[in-house]
């Protein structure tokens, strides 16, 4: 699959301008990246789990979606999609319906680790053909930032408040692409928000174009939540992976793949430091705690780069 | 020429669904629903319906997969009970907001806790305020022919919403009786292709469901929701009386048996109305003027018509298969004394909660009750004003 940025670039937006996500939201980029993906011709469903999303390209009676959308509840976008895939499929089988349609499903990590996991895990077992893509920004922040199972730990979020007492959360994240991974879908893949875009890229297209139940986990930074200038989500999206933060990753019907080993793996300061909900890390007296973000973040990778290497 | 068959109640309905051949079913086993599916994955399984059923993992996924197959523009159903349907709960009020004509086919069963299996009616009387049609059962011959009415009640265009078709669990679900079925052919015609007008899979025109919308549009869709469901009233009576002109049984918002001339009445929905029908007789050979309302549509509520049919009455019994825990009664209670008093019946009304998780409700009880309305209304003796029957002694 050759990929050139300019074209993909110019392609029409399925995401319309004027919805009310925030500026320089990494949620609302990473969906206009998986869109993209969509070939031009293909017609699509494309799904929400309630969040920032929902509520911010959904307002009654204005929808940013240029192809047929469903938003159901929090916790259901897996099993609702599967509803309306297997409704396409009925249709399809009746002969009323002859065109090609894609199902791609939203939900932020709040609506995908946490109250969701049960409906996308039930989805992604029965192997429905559509791709759920989380765009993780580690928080609940359409509610105002408290903390999910995909916060990284010693974060200061509204519900795990740094304080005397406390340095944050106090649990390591969940790894969710690898409990999907797990289900034995054809393919996970892991991305973020990088220089021309083609890793995402690459991932959505093989997500949304492989048969099958496919998940694609996007680090998408919450501004907001994170508390970085706007303006720098591709220098924090880019240090996620440098650190091995966030890794790429795809499991491509069971076999992992590392997709980019840094040559020089940063320290995680590096990624931490710019984000004021880690600013308590860098107080003097907190050096241990960067020790263990650091070692937890290593023993991550070398399992990943483990996986990986067996193949 | 009809099928003469003996079936149960699960049964019934399953081959109800067989005929209607609906697009898709989610479903996710509970006692007593459970049947449901797995006859409906027997008949996929052999060949004799193509309906795509989906094993969810969890009530809460059954009707979210159903709003999302509904949606897409596929003719959808599920079934379950009691708990299932708590599970889903929020989701019966996305159903119905979204105006989509589902069905949910439910079999009654009291609610956790403590945790037990057997009839009641709080599933359904708890989600009565969700916006779904929801229709009642006597036995498995009305199970089977109120499915077969379904869809054509809830997708006619001034409608669109999602109905509920209930049955009591076990004593119905389970029972088996003689049934008169009819034709594959007369029922396909009957309730013929579904037509969506607006739906997600429409190549010419995208949909947008499930919008975010706040105070300024709100109220307006509450109100267009009650405005479909004062409109069911008519398209129940119609599909009703096209349904008799087809099977030689009509259907209407209830069933008056004799009630024309009775002193003294019932209110009562599903099989309890069976067990009453023999007391009312056994009390009409002893001079007692009995009858009963047997409700078979509770939303939408026909409270002018349940008024008009009581109103000559002299003492009524409302009997409620739940606890609405008010103090005063269940919710049958609350709602017909509110028709009696809109309409200016001026009938003396009694709330009595009976068959809850289950409990027998015997002839004898009911006979008892009438003869009590009856005591009351003669001989001014007193009659308690809200009470339990058949409770341990």
């Amino acid at each position: 699959m050759s990929y050139n940025f300019k074209e993909e670039m110019n392609k029409p937006e399925r995401l319309a301008p004027g919805h009310r996500m925030c500026a320089g939201c990494g949620g609302t980029i990473a969906v206009r990246a998986v869109l993209r993906a969509l070939h031009e011709g293909d017609k699509a469903v494309i799904g929400n789990a309630t969040g920032c999303l929902e509520v911010s390209t959904f307002m009654y009676p204005f929808t940013a979606y240029e192809d047929s959308y469903i938003h159901n509840a929090f916790e259901n976008a897996g099993a609702t999609m599967g509803g309306v895939e297997t409704a396409y499929h009925v249709l399809r089988k009746k002969g009323k319906l002859n065109e090609t349609y894609k199902f791609i499903t939203f939900g932020g990590d709040g609506g995908t680790y946490d109250i969701g996991l049960q409906s996308l895990s039930g989805a992604m077992e029965r192997n429905h053909d559509f791709v759920y893509v989380c765009y993780d920004n580690g928080a609940y922040m359409n509610t105002g930032i408290q903390r999910s199972s995909a916060t990284p730990m010693y974060a200061d979020t509204t519900t795990t408040p740094v304080g005397s007492e406390s340095n944050g959360k106090m649990q390591n994240r969940k790894d969710l692409a690898s409990i999907i991974a797990a289900h034995d879908v054809p393919y996970v893949g892991q991305s973020t928000l990088l220089g021309n875009f083609k890793d995402i890229h690459t991932k959505a297209e093989k997500a949304i174009y492989t048969e099958g139940a496919c998940f694609l986990n996007i680090m998408a930074p919450c501004p907001r939540g994170w508390r970085y200038p706007t303006q720098d989500i591709m220098k924090i999206c880019k240090l996620g992976v440098e650190t091995c933060y966030w890794p790429l990753f795809e499991v491509d019907h069971g076999k992992w793949i590392l997709n980019y080993e840094p040559k020089k793996k940063l320290p995680i300061e590096d990624f931490l430091r710019p984000q004021g909900r880690f600013k308590h890390l860098f107080k003097k007296g907190n050096e241990d705690l960067l020790v263990q973000f650091q070692q937890e973040v290593d023993r991550r990778w070398e399992e990943l780069q483990f996986r990986c290497s067996r193949y | 020429m009809a099928v003469r068959e003996r079936l149960s109640g699960n049964e019934a309905i399953s081959y109800a669904i067989k005929q209607v051949n609906p697009d898709v079913m989610p479903a996710f086993p509970i006692t007593p629903s459970t049947e449901i599916p797995q006859y409906v994955a027997n008949y996929i399984a052999n060949g004799e319906m193509d309906t795509e059923f989906i094993p969810v993992e969890s009530e809460h996924s059954s009707m979210s997969a159903t709003i999302g197959a509904s949606a897409a523009g596929a003719r959808a159903l599920t079934a379950t009970s009691s708990c299932g349907m708590a599970l889903m709960w929020e989701e019966l009020y996305v159903a119905a907001s979204n105006r989509l004509p589902l069905a949910l086919c439910l079999v009654n069963r009291a609610l956790s806790g403590p945790i037990n299996i057997n009839c009641d009616h709080s599933d359904s009387m708890g989600a009565r305020d969700t916006g779904f049609i929801q229709i009642y059962a006597e036995n498995n011959q009305e199970v089977y022919d109120n499915f077969v009415q379904a869809y054509r009640i809830s997708e006619h265009k001034d409608v669109r919403l999602p109905i509920m078709i209930c049955q009591d669990g076990f004593i119905t679900s389970h029972a088996v009786e003689n049934i008169e079925l009819l034709e594959d052919e007369k029922v396909k015609g009957f309730v013929g292709e579904y037509e969506p007008e607006n739906y997600l899979l429409n190549p010419e025109q995208p949909m947008a469901l499930g919008p975010y919308a706040v105070s300024n549009y709100y109220m307006e869709t509450k109100m267009a929701q009650n405005t479909a469901m004062k409109n069911a009233k008519q398209v129940i009576l119609d599909v009703g009386k096209e349904y008799g002109e087809l099977s030689g049984r009509s259907y209407g918002f209830f069933e008056a048996y004799r009630l024309e001339d009775a002193d003294y009445a019932f209110v009562i929905i599903g099989s309890a109305a069976g067990t009453t029908k023999d007391a009312v007789d056994q009390l009409r050979e002893e001079g007692v003027k009995a009858g009963i309302l047997k409700l078979r549509v509770f939303r939408p509520f026909p409270d002018e018509e349940i008024a008009g049919a009581l109103k000559n009455c002299k003492v009524v019994a409302i009997m409620d298969r739940s606890e609405s825990f008010r103090g005063k009664g269940g919710p049958l209670g609350a709602e017909v004394k509110a028709a009696l008093y809109d309409h200016a019946a001026n009938v003396r009304a009694f709330n009595l909660i009976y068959g809850l998780g289950g409990r027998d409700f015997t002839v004898e009880e009911a006979k008892q009750i009438y003869r009590d309305l009856e005591a009351y209304d003669r001989d001014g003796k007193a009659f308690e004003e809200y009470r339990y029957v058949g409770l341990r002694g």
